[in-house]
């Protein structure tokens, strides 16, 4: 009896550990993992993981009530869809073996190889699945942004479908551009500390053109369109401000005094930022308001976030008193301006916002705060200014025009958006039937 | 018998019901209801964009009584409810053909 045990152990060790073989004997000769690096890197995936639960309740506050779960439901969705994708192809075209400047190869398909061998190219002291994890986090919540643009009127199997496409079209191949050793905005000298351009760009701006391909809400200029719960916002806000700490200082890649140092600014940077934006509102039309608070400390978060890595305190205060009016000035004027319906600004606070973030990295950044870095127009060299201008066109460029494309491609299979009656019952009802205040209503007993 | 509904400020509704009660008004009916009448629009601000709300959270209260008792009811919603301005809600009388008690059947004044 004992032996018999003892075979099947065997066996089971065994059918476990062939598999992850070639890893084991490579770790003799790999670079040395840092306890404190790697302790550090896992606590700020999941950090940045809760942004994206944070973003879920954020948004949910801002609808309207028929269509709160719908919208918590997009954001959940896209943790669960990307977490998939990243795993099989998703991490491998980001950071796989460059191809012509442009994507990785497929040299990790399926997280083949990835394991506890650090990746020298990245992170010379943390295993490379950690890496795997944290970059993870960064795409599911970039894709989970655009759904604020094109809230209260996407299908959701739709949904499912352009965030499996634009994941994999659009984010892998431009994490390589920016981040991928020999990626053409990396070897151009971009600088983009923690997905600036990568994450709030891209998502900003593929929120405008799916809310422009979409077009606006039927009910739009009928209904009162106001959020539904402003505490719900403001808890969502509180999780991403959070979270951002693990976003940006996680984004040092290691527990040391840049992680320190871009923790000070962000934390800086989403104050003022939250302060400009109540400010500005407050001298505009005489309250200060508590959307306004949360979106303006949004704002922040955005702009610090390429910089992060590069620009002192000082300089963060700066960018967060530019930030919250130059985004309070998008969503106010410029969206009714142009009649645009990016229904929870995703393109006014993270397109835009991401945009002044990049460019004022290549004014501010200086090499007094991090020597791997530049130093930018201010500090003598303006040709950093450009270098970030040619990575905020391209990313826009390249984004708008891919999202273009596989909207466009969706479209010929299928409708994009729920029916006129559906809108008018909301997302909640008719597509995944249920409602996430009956108790509260009487009607709920009688139907 | 009559039904008198006031519809008033929701500021105003406790010091109603205390009132009432100290002459000897304890039965009635209240819901959160909103509506509009004189009272002008009013505007709120989400990230910029202005919305005009011009319907205003009121209470509206329902209170079966004898002939008798109602004016001494209108006179207590008008000393309390009444701020002299726009917005102060308003009171409607009808008469009741039948009110029956449901629990012992009993009808008319009985069961007031």
């Amino acid at each position: 009896m004992k032996t018999k045990f003892k075979w099947i152990t065997l066996l089971i060790t065994l059918a476990i550990s062939v598999p992850g073989l070639p890893v084991m004997a490579a770790a003799a000769d790999a670079p040395a993992i840092d306890t404190g690096d790697t302790a550090f890197i896992i606590v700020c995936a999941a950090l940045v993981m809760i942004m994206t639960p944070g973003l879920a309740l954020f948004y949910g506050g801002m609808v309207r009530k028929k269509n709160v779960l719908g919208t918590i439901m997009q954001s959940f969705a896209a943790m669960a869809l990307v977490s998939v994708q990243w795993v099989l192809i998703g991490y491998t075209l980001g950071f796989g073996t460059d191809i012509g400047h442009l994507i990785g190869n497929l040299q990790w398909l399926g997280m083949s190889g990835v394991g506890i061998d650090p990746n020298p190219d990245y992170s010379a002291t943390i295993p490379q699945s950690v890496f795997a994890v944290f970059q993870l986090m960064f795409a599911i919540i970039t894709v989970a942004l655009i759904s604020g643009s094109f809230a209260e009127r996407m299908r959701f199997p739709i949904f499912i479908a352009f965030v499996l496409l634009w994941t994999t079209l659009v984010y892998d191949p431009l994490a390589h551009w920016v981040w991928g050793v020999n990626g053409w905005l990396r070897n151009l000298g971009a600088l983009d500390f923690a997905g600036g351009t990568v994450v709030h760009i891209s998502s900003g701006v593929s929120g405008l053109v799916a809310c422009l391909f979409l077009g606006r809400r039927r009910e739009e200029g009928f209904d009162a369109m106001m959020p539904h719960n402003l505490p719900m916002t403001m808890l969502g806000a509180a999780l991403l401000w959070f979270g951002w700490f693990g976003f940006n200082a996680g984004s040092a890649l290691g527990a040391n005094g840049l992680a320190g140092h871009a923790f000070l600014v962000t934390n800086t940077c989403a104050a003022v930022g939250a302060l400009s934006w109540v400010g500005a509102e407050w001298l505009h039309h005489g309250k200060p308001t508590a959307l306004g608070f949360a979106s303006g400390l949004v704002a922040g978060l955005v702009a610090i976030t390429p910089a992060a890595g590069f620009v002192s305190p000082a300089s963060s205060i700066l960018m967060g008193i530019i930030v919250g009016p130059l985004c309070y000035y998008a969503v106010s004027h410029l969206k009714s301006k142009f009649g645009y319906d990016d229904t929870l600004d995703a393109f006014g606070i993270h397109g835009v916002g991401g945009i002044f973030g990049a460019l004022a990295t290549g004014v501010l950044a200086t090499t007094a705060v991090n020597p791997a870095g530049v130093d930018g127009l201010l500090f003598g060299n303006p040709h950093q200014l450009l270098v970030q201008l040619i990575a905020v066109v391209a990313a826009v460029a390249f984004a708008a025009t891919a999202t273009f494309v596989i909207l466009n491609v969706l479209s010929m299979f299928a409708s994009l958006r729920i029916s006129e009656d559906a809108e008018e019952i909301g997302l909640d009802i008719t597509q995944h039937g249920e409602d996430a205040y009956s108790y509260m209503e009487i009607s709920s007993a009688q139907r | 018998m009559k039904k008198i509904e006031a519809i008033i400020r929701p500021t105003k509704f406790e010091e109603l019901k205390a009132a009432l009660e100290k002459i000897g008004v304890r039965g009635m009916t209240v819901y959160d209801v909103r509506g509009r009448g004189l009272q002008g629009a009013e505007k709120q601000y989400y990230r910029g964009q202005e919305h005009s709300i011009d319907l205003f959270p009121k209470i509206k209260l329902e209170i079966v009584c004898q002939d008798e008792s109602v004016e001494n009811i209108i006179s207590q919603i008008l000393k309390i409810c009444k701020s002299g301005k726009k917005g102060d809600g308003k009171i409607f009388v009808y008469p009741v053909e039948r009110i029956i008690r449901i629990s012992t059947r009993e009808e008319g004044g009985a069961a007031l």
